[in-house]
């Protein structure tokens, strides 16, 4: 068969119901919101059409400026532990026996498999005051305490506190390590995968550690993959909105909880929609300064 | 050879299993310093295998490994006097060439700038000065192969290995290289050892080979010894062409095989190890002379009807059907310009060897 990409006809009908369904539902939308950024709040909370700069100047005020930095803040966090605990995986699965592979991989995205709702209240059920993680520590504090007893020094460990895990900011970078986590391993496996195992090898032959071979060769080698992932989790966690308002506690407010608020309780669309626009540069923002580092460490990108 | 040097490596009954594959039957043989050793046989006969496990990159399943008087077991690869030239090269890509020859020097804590005066001085030993600065996608394959080379015996190894290191370089390259090769371990004095699958390029680089088939090592000598004295047919077969022709042993004495061959009646050829019974009698096509009339005596003798020939310029490979029922193949030098003495297809011809260039093979 001839190749179909040579074929201006067949590219255009392979073309057109993605294209479609992209400007229906994602650029219309989007312009939508866009125009609706420059209109103003009726009295009863509906928009109207106007040419103002007045809801960005109200996004780019103290306290939504604040809630966008803390978003920042969190979202970096949970980036660096999801690569932190997503490098290893990611090369425990690459490098693991041909067979072992695919299941682990499995393993990796089996969690996509149950709705995100469900899986965050899960993490309540770990994490709140009567929760299993506070019920597996009081079990152990049990014990201690009992050991203690026994050797003479009954009462040492104290009442058993149960931990605030729940409604805090920690509680939201776990919940967000926990739900990137897939995003970051996948691009990162892939580019693992395809890393020449020689390269590896090589260094090590040539005297290198284990250590010195990971960061002087594995990393800068797959640097196209830990940039997708590193990007994905971070775009992903900049920009969620169930994770905090789940988990997190009165000051876990992100970007995303203060869209939701204006276009639900508040009734405030061109304001919320002005927010989106502000989150939506911050990304592209992100994304350039990926770019220009890419272009300018150029070579490195088309390794392995 | 007699050596009574010590071996720099030490192979002693190893055996490698990947699963169920037996990678490297109970190998076992020594290498010595400055010798120029291949490991040659067929592909998947696990000759990568033998060199992986020298590196220690693969570890013996069972076996020990010496190199220069330590054993290797518990050595991983960034502790051993050895260094290896990938298959691929393994050149980073990610460094200019300086930086990927130096990075073995500098990794073991030697000096930024002694290590840049090194590699600068090894890359002057492969032909690449001036090149530093270059990345490797900027170079070609046989300049990206120099770096790996310069690379690896910069670290002034004990032992160089080399996988396949010709194999991804075109024809005229290849034997531009060879001999380069040759030349380098002669400057540099260290023992490399080969692995290929090309007989030419072991006969030609190699003081020494090892033929390998399916992880047995059948023999191991010098490239004459392989090619005038094989000790099986594998190993008859696998270093240039040979005609072999089933025989029976019908009698020893004094150092001569008298042997029965269907075709050829029986013969006398000059044999000092034991044989009996069924035996390979082989001579190879350029120690053959072919003749219309019956030559002289005192000759191994056998009829043959011509049904190919093959020009080649400097030479001719003719094909015959013969009485032994094999087909045989011969080799003429056309000395002459003349054309008059071709053979043409379908001539009855005789084709002669003396005793001596006679092969027997057991195995
Ligand atoms: N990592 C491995 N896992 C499983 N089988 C292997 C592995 N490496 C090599 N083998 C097998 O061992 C045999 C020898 O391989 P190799 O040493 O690469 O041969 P050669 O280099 O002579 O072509 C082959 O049958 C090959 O399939
Ligand atoms: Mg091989």
């Amino acid at each position: 068969m001839e190749d179909w990409r040579k074929s201006k006809a067949a590219f255009a009908i392979f073309m057109a119901p993605a294209t479609f369904w992209l400007l229906l539902f994602f650029t219309v939308p989007l312009a939508i919101i866009w125009v609706y950024s420059f209109g103003e709040r009726g009295p009863q909370g509906q928009t109207e059409l106007a040419v103002s700069l007045e809801n960005y100047a109200r996004a780019v005020e103290w306290i939504p400026l604040k809630i966008l930095w803390k978003s920042l803040w969190i979202a970096t966090i949970s980036t660096v532990i999801c690569l932190l605990l997503g490098f290893p995986l990611a090369m425990g699965v690459a490098f693991a026996p041909k067979r072992w592979k695919n299941p682990l991989l499995l393993i990796v995205i089996l969690p996509f498999w149950t709705n995100l709702l469900i899986r965050t209240y899960a993490w309540i059920a770990i994490l709140r005051i009567s929760g299993f993680l506070n019920f597996g520590l009081e079990w152990a504090h049990g014990l201690l305490d009992a050991g203690f007893g026994v050797i003479g020094m009954p009462g040492l460990m104290g009442e058993f506190q149960p931990l605030e895990l729940l409604y805090n900011n920690s509680a939201v970078i776990v919940g967000l390590v926990y739900v990137n986590l897939p995003f970051l391993v996948l691009p990162l496996y892939a580019t693992l995968e395809k890393l020449d195992k020689s390269y590896l090898e090589a260094s090590l032959d040539l005297g290198a550690g284990q250590w010195r071979t990971f960061f002087s060769v594995t990393v800068p080698l797959t640097m196209p993959g830990i940039a997708s992932g590193v990007l994905l989790a971070f775009i992903l966690s900049l920009g969620t909105f169930l994770t905090p308002d789940l988990l997190g506690g009165t000051d876990s407010m992100m970007i995303g909880n203060l869209i939701a608020q204006e276009f639900g309780p508040s009734r405030d669309w061109p304001f919320g929609s002005a927010l989106s626009f502000v989150l939506m540069y911050v990304t592209f923002f992100v994304l350039w300064l990926r770019a220009t580092v890419a272009s300018r460490s150029s070579g490195v990108g088309e390794a392995g | 050879m007699t050596e009574a040097r010590k071996p720099i490596i030490r192979i002693r009954n190893i055996t490698k299993r990947f699963g169920s594959v037996v990678a490297c039957d109970n190998v076992d043989f020594d290498i010595y310093p400055g010798e120029f050793f291949a490991l040659l046989g067929p592909s998947g006969c696990g000759k990568t295998t033998l060199l992986r496990m020298l590196a220690g990159f693969e570890s013996a399943s069972e076996g020990e490994i010496e190199i220069d008087g330590q054993p290797m077991l518990d050595v991983p690869p960034n502790k051993r006097p050895v260094n290896m030239v990938f298959q691929s090269y393994a050149v980073f890509p990610h460094m200019t060439v300086l930086d990927n020859v130096a990075y073995g020097l500098k990794v073991t804590g030697v000096p930024k700038a002694e290590a840049r005066a090194r590699a600068e001085e090894a890359l002057g030993l492969v032909h690449l000065e001036g090149y530093g600065q270059r990345m490797p996608d900027q170079l070609s394959g046989g300049q990206r192969q120099r770096v790996a080379l310069a690379r690896a015996l910069v670290k002034k190894p004990k032992v160089l290995l080399l996988d396949e290191p010709l194999s991804a370089l075109d024809a005229k390259l290849r034997d531009a290289m060879r001999l380069e090769l040759v030349r380098l371990q002669h400057t540099v004095g260290i023992t490399f050892v080969i692995v290929t699958h090309d007989q030419d390029e072991a006969l030609s680089m190699a003081d020494r080979a090892a033929v390998m088939e399916r992880g047995k090592v059948m023999q191991i000598a010098g490239p004459g010894d392989l090619y005038e004295h094989p000790n099986s047919r594998f190993v008859a077969d696998f270093i240039g062409k040979v005609n072999v022709f089933e025989g029976k042993v019908s009698g020893v004495s004094g150092g001569r095989l008298a042997v029965e061959v269907g075709g050829m009646g029986r013969i006398e050829v000059p044999h000092d190890g034991v044989a009996q019974g069924d035996v390979g009698i082989a001579v190879r096509p350029e120690k053959t002379r072919l003749s219309k009339d019956r030559p002289a005596s005192g000759l191994i003798v056998l009829k043959g009807k011509v049904t190919d020939v093959a020009y080649y310029g400097n030479e001719s490979h003719i094909l015959l059907d013969t009485d032994a029922g094999v087909q045989v193949t011969t080799t003429v030098q056309n000395e002459k310009r003349s054309t008059d003495a071709a053979m043409t297809i379908g001539d009855d011809m005789w084709i002669s060897w003396s005793p001596e260039d006679t092969l027997v093979l057991n195995g």
